[in-house]
Parts: structure tokens; C-alpha cells; sequence
């Protein structure tokens, strides 16, 4: 396969703001301040930021950004199909950009507040609690799932995830044991929000918000933004960090759980043959990087439920099909034993959830060597949007 | 089989007259009817304007036997739907219909601890009120 965008780019600069409940600040202002100090982290002028990459769901515009930060260089502009899904993506297209000379220094961003005055209204897209929502007049495929009390996604994964337990054998302490994981990860992450670690035991007397799934397995609703600048591999080599080169990218199309009768249908999840999604992804991915699952060091998966997890495990060959949940209890995606730690800053159940774009910042860490939680000898990190969703994936490399 | 059920909340109701309309139209004859390709005879759910195997725009609402099988199921503890507050904990289900398609729906009359892959089941409608009805299901009993 070609090598396409191999090597062609690099994430150069991380920032991140505080993660927290109820910090009382915009989204507008949350994201210029992870731009900014994505920028200082590189060594770069704010004001030669000239590309700008978020999820089609963002809330704060570029225009925005340009009047406040005085971004009068901007000339790109791109979005990424739904919300989780685009984590990586956005890395992707920002590489796209620098590698064809639209742009040079892009920031790919995510910004979110979850506090009540920021997530209610009246847009489609605006936060606010599904369940929560009056849905009188459905025009949309809601009125597919809301008339039989499912609404919210927790409850569209557990539908995934039974279906999951009921093909493979699959169990719900799979699920836990990788909460218990990344709350280990998060409780020696500064950053993280929930710095308690949590057992095994802990994890089945907890609350069940939608059976297979318990509260720990889920991600946290909080405020925070994280942003990372992508430049040119030349342009890399001259900054203040060592790059954290894109060694592959790739999207595709997939399913999206809120049409759970088309993802039973085709998504390929549950086995059988699938042209979509996940394994779909990773032949791309991983033929333009010219290396296999085998030589990943550290995995970043997005993470909106921990069932999520030993799906993507598989659909992206770091283990067979229906093997997720038994790679999960043989403690390998747990720092520092195990061959394949994931979200080793604690993902969206420990250190925060920021629609998965802070798996970005770690995964550039891991490349770096300066996580909390340092795999040791780290090369080569995974990184993807939401399995459940159409998404990206990419692979970082020192 | 008819049953009522009293919600104590806005029920959540789709819009008349949208292209997905005609599903909600037929349930209300107490039909299950989905969805069928004109030209390859692909079944698909959620309704949709082309067929996405041969991209033919014409279909029929074709008429299921809604016997189907229980392939997943969830348990959902709050925070729910205001119109299922008083319910919880509630069941929900994924069907795989004897034709082909899936649906999202639930079972009734059945324990929790009795749910299970495979369940065969039979569709019947619930009125919500004089102007919606809703698929919902029910165990056919092993012989
Ligand atoms: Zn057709």
C-alpha cells in the first residue's frame, strides 16, 4: 500500500487546560488557552497558527478563535463526522493540510464545557442530557430508539455490548477489569480527575446505569480542552520538542450507535465479514505505516464506555475477533506490566473525558518519554476515534 | 393484542408526516412493515430513501410476520427518559426479525431474570394514546 502520509508530519506542541466540573469558564475561552499553550510547548507564535481542525460538533467557531487570538493568518478549515469519532481524524486531515502546503502550523482542538448553562439549548449538537431532553415531535431516527426508552448513549452501548457478551462469550467483568486499569493509570496522573484507585470489587458493588454497564465504565462529564499542533516533518525538526511523527492515518465509515438497527445490521462488530469500520481502517492504517499491531508499544482508545475497548482491540488486530474481553483479563492493557497498555493517563473514566482528544497530548507523551505513566522503550502509539462511530485512527512514532 | 399504558410524562413521539412516517402509520393498523428494495428485494430498518445495496429509490412497505429472536437486551437504571422515570429498572431489546432486519423495542410480560439470547417472540402493538402505537413484543412459549 502507498505510503501515503507517512512521515510527513508531526505533532509538535500539546496543551491541555485543567479538567474539572463546573470550572465556570466558556468553551471559547477553555480552547485559547490549550491552543496557546499547545503553541508555547512547540516554540511557536500563536499568530502563525494558519489551520484550524475540530469535530463537526464543536461548538467554539474559527471565526471566534480569529478574533481572539488574532489568527488574521488562518487559511484552512476543516471538520470531522461526529463527535468521538474524530479524535484522530483530526491529526489526519491537519497532516493532509502541511503535507500539501495548504497550511503549516494547524491546531486540532476540542473544547468542552458540561455545565448545565453551557450544554442546554436549543442546538442539535449543544451538549445538554439526552435523557433529560423533552422529544415530542421526533424528525429525526431518534423516534427509533427514544419510544422504547433508549436515549441515552450508554444505553445504545449496552445494547452493542450485550450482543458482544452474547457472540463471543464476552463478560461484563472484562469490562470492569479495564476500568480498574485506567483508574490505576489515572490515580499517578496529576491531571486526572479521579486520582482514587478503584478495585475489581469495587467495580461489581457499583452503581448499574445500564446493565452490562456500571458507573465506573463510564466517562466522566467535566470541563476541559486540549489542543495539538500539527507542522510539516521539516518544519518539525526545527522546533523545541522532539516530534511525534504521524506514521499513519486513516478514516472510514461506520455505523453510528444511534442507529442501533443498521448497526446490528452491518457494522462487522459482532464478527462475521465487514468492509466498514474499524478492520476497514487499520488495513489502511497499518499498510501505510508499514508495521502491524504487533509493533505498537502503547494504545490511546477512545473510550466512551470500557466496553468500547476490547472492540477496538479486535477490530484493529492487536487480538482476534471476540478475544477482546480474555486480552483484557491477562492484565495487558494495564501499565507497566502489560504488553499493551491503554489509555495509560487514565482515559475518559480516570483522568478526564474531553470527547477522547486528550488521548492526543499522551500519546505524543508516550513518543516523547514523558508520561507519568512511561512505557518503557515507547516507539510506536495507536490512537482512535470512537469504534462505534464513523472514525479515524493514527499512528504516532518517535 | 392491545394494551394500554399509562406514562406520566410527554411521551416520546415522532413527528407525522416525516418519510419515516409510514412505519408509525402501520403500527397503528397493528402492521409491521418495513422497508423493501423494488429492484434487488433488500430489506433495510431504519427507513431510508435509497437502498443502500443497489441504490435503487424504489421500495415497498412490506409486511413482516414479526416473529423475530431477542439478540440483545439491557437493563436501564436512571437517569432515563421523564417518560420512563416511574418504570426503571425497565428492560429494553434488540430483535433480529425472521426476515432479516433488526429492531430496537421491549418485551412484555417478562421477568428481567428471564431474559436471554434467542428468546423467539412475537410482535404486538401498544396504544400509547389515540394517535400512537408502538412495536413491542412478546415470548411465543416453547412447545
Ligand atoms: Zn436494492
Amino acid at each position: 500500500m502507498s505510503a501515503g502520509l507517512r512521515d510527513r508530519a508531526a505533532i509538535v506542541g500539546i496543551g491541555q487546560t485543567a479538567f474539572g466540573r463546573n470550572l465556570g469558564r466558556s468553551e471559547l475561552d477553555l480552547a485559547c488557552e490549550a491552543i496557546m499553550a499547545a503553541c508555547a510547548d512547540a516554540g511557536v507564535p500563536v499568530g502563525s497558527i494558519d489551520g484550524l481542525v475540530s469535530y463537526d460538533i464543536e461548538q467554539v467557531a474559527a471565526w471566534h478563535l480569529g478574533s481572539t487570538l488574532g489568527l488574521d493568518g488562518l487559511r484552512f478549515f476543516c471538520g470531522t463526522p461526529s463527535g468521538g469519532g474524530g479524535v484522530a481524524s483530526t491529526v489526519g486531515l491537519a497532516t493532509m493540510a502541511v503535507a500539501t502546503g495548504a497550511a503549516e502550523h494547524v491546531i486540532c482542538f476540542r473544547s468542552r464545557n458540561r455545565s448545565k448553562a453551557a450544554s442546554y439549548g436549543p442546538g442539535h449538537n449543544q451538549g445538554g442530557r439526552p435523557w433529560e431532553k423533552t422529544t415530542s415531535g421526533l424528525a429525526d431516527l431518534r423516534q427509533f430508539h427514544h419510544p422504547f426508552g433508549i436515549a441515552a448513549p450508554v444505553q445504545e452501548m449496552a445494547l452493542i455490548a450485550r450482543r458482544h457478551m452474547g457472540v463471543f462469550g464476552t463478560r461484563a467483568e472484562h469490562f470492569g477489569m479495564q476500568a480498574v486499569a485506567q483508574r490505576h493509570h489515572a490515580s499517578l496522573n496529576p491531571a486526572a480527575i479521579m486520582r482514587a484507585p478503584l478495585t475489581l470489587d469495587d467495580w461489581a458493588s457499583s452503581r448499574m446505569i445500564a446493565d452490562p454497564i456500571r458507573l465506573p465504565d463510564c466517562s466522566l462529564e467535566n470541563d476541559g480542552a486540549v489542543a495539538v499542533l500539527v507542522t510539516s516533518a521539516e518544519r518539525a525538526r526545527d522546533l523545541r520538542q522532539p516530534p511525534a511523527y504521524v506514521l499513519g492515518a486513516a478514516q472510514g465509515y461506520h455505523t453510528i450507535h444511534t442507529e442501533l438497527a443498521d448497526t446490528f445490521a452491518r457494522s462487522g462488530l459482532f464478527g462475521g465479514p465487514s468492509t466498514i469500520g474499524g478492520r476497514a481502517i487499520a488495513e489502511r492504517l497499518f499498510g501505510m505505516a508499514g508495521v502491524g499491531p504487533g509493533d505498537v508499544d502503547a494504545a490511546m482508545i477512545f473510550d466512551h464506555f470500557t466496553m468500547a475497548v476490547p472492540l477496538t482491540l479486535e477490530q484493529y488486530g492487536f487480538c482476534p475477533m471476540g478475544e477482546g474481553g480474555p486480552f483484557i483479563a491477562t492484565g495487558a492493557t494495564r501499565w507497566p506490566e502489560g504488553r499493551l497498555p491503554v489509555n495509560t493517563h487514565g482515559g475518559s473514566n480516570g483522568e478526564a473525558f474531553v470527547h477522547g482528544f486528550n488521548h492526543l497530548p499522551e500519546a505524543v507523551r508516550q513518543v516523547r518519554g514523558t508520561a507519568v505513566n512511561q512505557v518503557e522503550g515507547c516507539e510506536i502509539v495507536f490512537v482512535n476515534g470512537a469504534i462505534t462511530d464513523t472514525h479515524g485512527a493514527v499512528l504516532l512514532r518517535c | 393484542m392491545t394494551t394500554k399504558r399509562v406514562f406520566p410524562s410527554e411521551f416520546p413521539r415522532p413527528l407525522p408526516g416525516t418519510e419515516f412516517w409510514p412505519f408509525w402509520e402501520a403500527c397503528r393498523r397493528r402492521e409491521l412493515r418495513i422497508q423493501r428494495c423494488l429492484e434487488c428485494g433488500e430489506l433495510r430498518h431504519h427507513p431510508r430513501p435509497y437502498c443502500p445495496g443497489c441504490r435503487s429509490r424504489r421500495f415497498e412497505w412490506a409486511l413482516m410476520s414479526g416473529r423475530a429472536r431477542v439478540v440483545s437486551w439491557t437493563i436501564c437504571h436512571p437517569p432515563v427518559l421523564p417518560a420512563f422515570a416511574d418504570r426503571v429498572p425497565y428492560q429494553a431489546i434488540v430483535v433480529e426479525l425472521e426476515e432479516g432486519p433488526f429492531l430496537v423495542s421491549n418485551l412484555i410480560g417478562c421477568e428481567l431474570d428471564d431474559l436471554a439470547f434467542d428468546l423467539p417472540v412475537q410482535v404486538c402493538f401498544v396504544d400509547i394514546d389515540d394517535e400512537l402505537t408502538v412495536p413491542q413484543f412478546e415470548v411465543i412459549p416453547r412447545p
